[in-house]
């Protein structure tokens, strides 16, 4: 009695010949498209290897083993062949499309027109998140300021030049002893009478002088001023708060204090700002030049001082128990030798161009 | 002020290698502005000689200018290069052959001994001389100005020269001119604060530079102010205005003698111009010691001095020729004649010294520094004695000043002085001030024992006693300034070095960051930059004018105006009540460089009237509470506002989409991003409010309060400012906007049961709003409906004339469970039947 046989169909050559067929129309496929096609002619429900398994109840109990594990090694190698040319078509596919998906992304877009706020008003916010993060609050008050506030409480005395019309600008009748602010100081007035003690506040904001409109001056411009009172203060305290506003905003800088003279402080100072740029080794160096400090290794910045206790007196504040400090710089001044601005007068006539060129504000 | 290192060295024994670099870093320190460090004295190289005028022919010239057609004599050593033609100066016939010059110069004249440079020469900055054709003549050289010789800053006229070298010997034409003008130095230009009058002088200046350096200072003002005696020229103080005055009588002077070369270069190093020898002296008197000297002529003078306030009426002519009308706050010089000088200002014409006067009475006196300031700035005399006077002059060294003028008058003039003076009054002192040893110290942070401030304050000049902690400090007659106990601190520390003081950060009671309001509009500066808006900022002057042109009527608020009385500009006299305008003169500057797609915003105050009277209280101590609240009562309402203004393109043309006008939808837009931004969503009702286009003018509510306006403006407007068509803008009261700010809100629990979309299609009457259909919708809808959006507008048949298709996408979500269709359906029904009821709507069935 011969040896049982399985069905022809299952025999090992014809097997092996179907995965051949299947292995050969898989490479011969062109595109993922056509691996489809190929694939549900060689492993789908009709395909010869799918209808051979079904004939695998001819098969004799005694080979039923071996031809199934033959036809299940013949169905992965089938699915390993597709499998490889899948992924090999996919991969070149999706390199054709990414190819000819390619954009110019050196073309202009914008979810919105170019915008910016106005470089003086980024710099004061800039100003001011010093101090926030020193824990001293924002002081703001009126432009059009009452004379005492601006002057008398700031021991200007009646006579005072800076009281003149050639200096400042009077409300209509002057009479009635109102004034556009010439200085942020009278909001320091304010803060002394109105917040109780100690007091730590900048006051930023706009200001008026009656002054000549031209490359360097401009009669409606913005201040900062900052004013600490508190027992024990000292001009060292001073000092010490100017270096590290000046090494926030233009590094490792200190301030030098010069000698001067306002109505307000006592001692005053004016304050020079160490050159950010050439930290003095321009100095006595024609050869190379600053343009920031012209070569004098130092920027006037501000005025500052001991709070004049006649100040204090007139706030209600006892000079005995008391004492305090009081600075103030010009925010468009910072911005030209910060940002090299040329003309003060770009900074008011609203030439988009100026707002623009320091992307986000001033940095 | 100008001070010379040789000048300043004759009165303090400064190093002798110190530099004026140097000097200048110190004076620095000490608080001295020194602006400029200039080196002078003579910078020339080849022929420059002395040279006699012989004649000076105005020759007039087209362009205005006169020039002076000059023949020169420089001696038989220099012949012309050109001979001059005998008969080209008229009157010169068979004079000496000189050289022919123009010249520019106001002040030459026949008979003046001056600098020539002669062709080959070389003057400061490297100016070299030739003979050179000018004006139609051959000019064979060049008469010089004391800054073209690098002495200093004047160039009002040429340097005209002594008769004789500082020994005494004539100049001689054609003698080498080099010799006669100085030796090279230093000056230092000194911008003094007003507190720090007697530094207006070399006097002054040496003490601080001797004081800077520990040495030896000489004063020349050593000299004792005797007790007060009229045995000179009788004088009448009838003001407390004028506390001290020393008057001097030097007679028998020789008016031919001039003022020799070392006088006249100090002059011109200060800045000062020579103008013969007696005015010559008192000026370089007051450079000196700082004290402004006056002479009178005295054979002109009629009776005693007296010093007064002017009377009613009275009137007086200036030495520079003007009459003037006297106030009786004005303080004047008088004799029996009336009033013949301002004091402390300018000398009147009757009683000037001229060129024949033999008898000089000197005046140094003290006047009122208010008194002098307010009389010079009334009659527009600002001058070197007044600008002294203001700042306080030592009237300790009047006397000293008026001798050392006497003196130079007799050495130098040839007169002598009387042994019979005057001095009316006394010397005023300054009072003492009491301070605790370690007030320096505390202040400046710096530790400072009583021990050192005192020698620091006795270095100044003071008088100190110590008793206890206390010291009592007498300041000396030039430091009125010293007055407080701060004074004294700033003294101290002045001196010390403010350099020395070591830097420490305070610690400030902790704060609460940004107010709501601050951070707010910080947000703002981030937001609306990000939305494609420009920030400008503009002046806010305005005229009236303007808002007639932004069609605004007279009873409107933004008519209460604020006036300047000092305007910069008459044309804009007020201060703004809108930003329109400033954003507006902000477009037409950027669409004329050429800039047309614009969207500005700006944030800034406006000024509301009416403006009140403030009282002004005193210093000494906290105004009341009435008085602070009536302050606050005088000013004019000033809100911050907010305002955009948009014009041409929003975007584009781009290469992916076509151009978008900017227009009311993106004024609109601004506002609602600023609410949005403040945290607010706004409502919106048709309006009519100028400047806006009647009807296309949204107003804007938070809330129940108005808190702006936005739309596309009045085709007048757009006109009358010159703005492209279709411009649109929006202002918001900013303080309104975040005061309607509600509370910290509420962040609602979220339902994760699905959503139901239903689409309604309603047609109402074309002129009823989209805003009040959806609050209909919203209300019918209850709170099922979770959102609704408008997708069309849409007008045309089927839709009947007149009236409008409105199409939204409505959402609707239960928090507990979820929606079946037929729930949805019901609160769609119930929406539109609102809609129906209060706005007429009709649901369009598809």
């Amino acid at each position: 009695m011969p040896a049982p046989q399985p069905p022809p169909a299952l025999d090992a050559a014809a097997v092996d010949r179907l995965v051949a067929q299947a292995e050969a129309a898989f490479q011969a496929a062109a595109t993922t498209a056509e691996l489809r096609g190929a694939k549900s002619d060689h492993a789908g429900d009709q395909a010869p290897l799918s209808l051979a398994n079904r004939a695998m109840r001819q098969v004799p109990p005694e080979l039923r083993a071996a031809v199934g594990a033959r036809l299940g090694a013949a169905r992965a190698a089938v699915e390993r062949a597709w499998s490889e040319r899948d992924q090999v078509l996919a991969a070149a596919e999706l390199a054709q499309r990414l190819a000819a998906e390619r954009v110019d992304v050196t073309l202009p877009v914008s979810l919105a027109p170019v915008g910016a706020p106005h470089p003086v008003t980024a710099l004061m916010d800039q100003l001011g998140d010093v101090f926030v993060a020193m824990g001293w609050e924002i002081a703001e008050g009126p432009e059009v300021e009452a004379e005492w506030m601006n002057f008398d409480a700031l021991n200007l005395g009646p006579h005072h030049p800076a009281r003149a019309t050639s200096d400042t600008l009077f409300v209509a009748p002057p009479k009635n002893h109102l004034v556009l602010r010439t200085h942020t100081s009278p909001v320091q007035i304010r803060s002394l009478l109105t917040r109780p003690l100690p007091v730590y506040v900048v006051c930023p904001g706009t200001t008026y002088r009656a002054d000549e409109f031209d490359a360097t001056h401009v009669p409606v411009f913005h201040q900062i001023e900052g004013l600490a009172v508190d027992r024990g203060i000292t001009l060292g305290h001073l000092k010490g708060t100017l270096d590290h506003l000046a090494q926030t905003m233009f590094g490792p800088v200190v301030t030098r204090l010069r000698p001067s003279y306002f109505p307000f402080t006592e001692p005053s100072a004016e304050v020079d700002l160490e050159c950010f740029v050439c930290h003095g080794d321009s100095v006595g160096q024609p050869d190379r030049p600053c343009r920031t400090c012209a070569s004098e290794g130092w920027i006037e910045w501000g005025g500052c001082g001991v709070v004049n206790p006649r100040v204090l007196k007139a706030c209600g504040v006892d000079p005995d128990e008391y004492s305090g400090f009081a600075f103030g710089m010009g925010v468009e001044r910072t911005l030209m030798f910060r940002n090299a601005a040329a003309d003060m007068r770009d900074m008011v006539e609203g030439d988009v161009r100026f707002s623009r060129a320091l992307i986000g504000g001033a940095r | 002020m100008r001070a010379p290192l040789s000048w300043l060295r004759q009165y303090a024994d400064l190093p002798q290698d110190l530099t004026g670099r140097q000097l200048a870093d110190a004076l620095v320190r000490a608080g001295l502005e020194v602006e400029t460090v200039e080196r002078t004295g003579p910078e020339l190289a080849g022929p420059v000689v002395v040279g006699r005028v012989l004649s000076a022919v105005d020759e007039p010239q087209r362009n205005g200018k006169t020039i002076k057609w000059c023949l020169v004599d420089v001696g038989p050593d220099h012949p012309p290069t050109v001979p001059v033609q005998t008969g080209q100066f008229g009157q010169t016939n068979g004079a000496p052959l000189g050289r022919g010059i123009v010249c520019g110069a106001p002040n030459v004249a026949p008979g003046q001994l001056v600098v020539v440079a002669l062709p080959g020469a070389e003057l400061a900055g490297g100016f070299k001389i030739a003979a050179r054709k000018t004006y139609g003549h051959l000019s064979d050289g060049m008469i010089c100005a004391a800054d073209e010789l690098g002495l200093g800053g004047d160039h009002s006229g040429i340097l005209v020269l002594p008769p004789t070298d500082d020994a005494g010997r004539p100049l001689v034409p054609g003698q080498p001119a080099g010799p006669l003008l100085g030796t090279p130095d230093e000056v230092l230009d000194i911008a003094v604060t007003p507190d720090l009058g007697y530094c207006l002088s070399l006097r002054g200046l040496a003490r601080e530079a001797a004081q800077a350096y520990g040495v030896a200072f000489h004063d020349p003002a050593a000299r004792t102010t005797p007790a007060p005696r009229s045995d000179g020229w009788p004088v009448r103080l009838e003001t407390a205005a004028c506390p001290l005055f020393v008057a001097l009588t030097v007679e028998g002077l020789d008016p031919t003698r001039t003022s020799p070369g070392w006088l006249t270069r100090r002059l011109q190093a200060v800045g000062l111009r020579p103008l013969g020898l007696a005015i010559d002296v008192t000026n370089y008197v007051m450079m000196e010691i700082g004290q402004p000297i006056h002479g009178y002529d005295g054979d002109r003078l009629t009776g005693a001095i007296v010093v007064r306030q002017a009377r009613p009426g009275e009137s007086l002519t200036t030495l520079d020729g003007q009459t003037r009308r006297l106030d009786p706050l004005d303080l004047v010089i008088a004799d029996d004649t009336g009033a013949i000088g301002l004091a402390g200002v300018m000398g009147g014409q009757t009683t000037e010294l001229g060129p024949d006067t033999v008898k000089v009475v000197i005046e140094a006196a003290y006047f009122d520094p208010v008194a002098v300031a307010r009389t010079a700035k009334a009659h527009k005399l600002p001058s070197e004695a007044s600008r002294r006077f203001e700042r306080q002059v030592d009237p300790g060294a009047a006397y000293a000043a008026a001798h050392r003028v006497a003196e130079l008058l007799v050495q130098l003039g040839g007169g002598r002085l009387s042994g019979r003076q005057t001095v009316a009054g006394g010397v005023p002192q300054p009072a003492p001030v009491t301070i605790a040893g370690d007030l320096p110290g505390r202040v400046l942070g710096h530790p400072t024992p009583p021990r050192r401030v005192e020698s620091i304050l006795t270095a100044s000049g003071c008088a100190v006693t110590a008793a206890g902690d206390e010291l009592t400090v007498r300041p000396p007659t030039w430091r009125p300034d010293l007055r407080d106990p701060y004074d004294l601190v700033e003294e101290v520390g002045r001196k010390i070095g403010f350099g020395e003081v070591r830097p420490a950060l305070p610690r400030a009671r902790a704060g609460r960051g940004r107010t709501p309001a601050q951070q707010a509009r910080q947000r703002l500066n981030w937001a609306l930059p990000a939305a494609g808006f420009v920030e400008v900022v503009s002046f806010p002057f305005v005229s009236a004018q303007s808002l007639d042109q932004l069609l605004i009527a007279a009873d409107d608020d933004r008519r209460r105006l604020v006036g300047l009385a000092n305007p910069l500009a008459d044309t804009a006299p007020y201060l703004r009540t809108t930003l329109l305008p400033g954003l507006f003169a902000a477009v037409a500057r950027n669409r004329s460089r050429g800039l047309d797609d614009l969207a500005l915003y700006e944030q800034g105050a406006v000024f509301l009237g009416p403006a009140g009277p403030a009282p002004v209280p005193p210093v000494d101590r906290r105004p009341s509470a009435d008085q602070l609240a009536a302050i606050d009562a005088a000013l004019p309402r000033q809100p911050r506002h907010l305002a955009c203004v948009v014009t041409g393109d929003w975007s584009g043309p781009g290469w992916s989409s076509p151009a978008l006008a900017a227009g009311w939808t993106q004024a609109v837009g601004f506002a609602q991003l600023a609410a949005r931004t403040v945290g607010l969503e706004l409502a919106r009702r048709a309006d009519q409010r100028p400047p806006w286009h009647p009807g296309r003018c949204a107003r804007l509510l938070a809330g129940e309060s108005v808190v702006g306006w936005a739309g596309e403006l009045h085709p007048t407007v757009v006109s009358a400012f010159g703005l492209p068509e279709g411009a649109a803008a929006a202002e918001l009261d900013l303080d309104a906007l975040i005061a309607a700010l509600p509370g910290p809100g509420q962040l609602p629990g979220l339902s994760s049961f699905p959503v139901v979309k239903q689409d309604v299609a309603l047609m109402v009457d074309a002129a009823v709003p989209q805003g009040e259909v959806v609050q209909a919708l919203r209300q019918g809808g209850g709170d099922l409906l979770e959102s609704l959006a408008l997708f069309d507008v849409y007008s045309g048949p089927p839709v009947p004339p007149g009236q409008k298709s409105l199409a939204f996408a409505l959402r609707f979500r239960a928090p507990d469970r979820t929606l079946t269709e037929d729930e949805a359906a019901q609160a769609r029904d119930a929406a539109v039947q609102v809609a129906a009821e209060r706005c007429g709507a009709v649901q369009r069935v598809a």
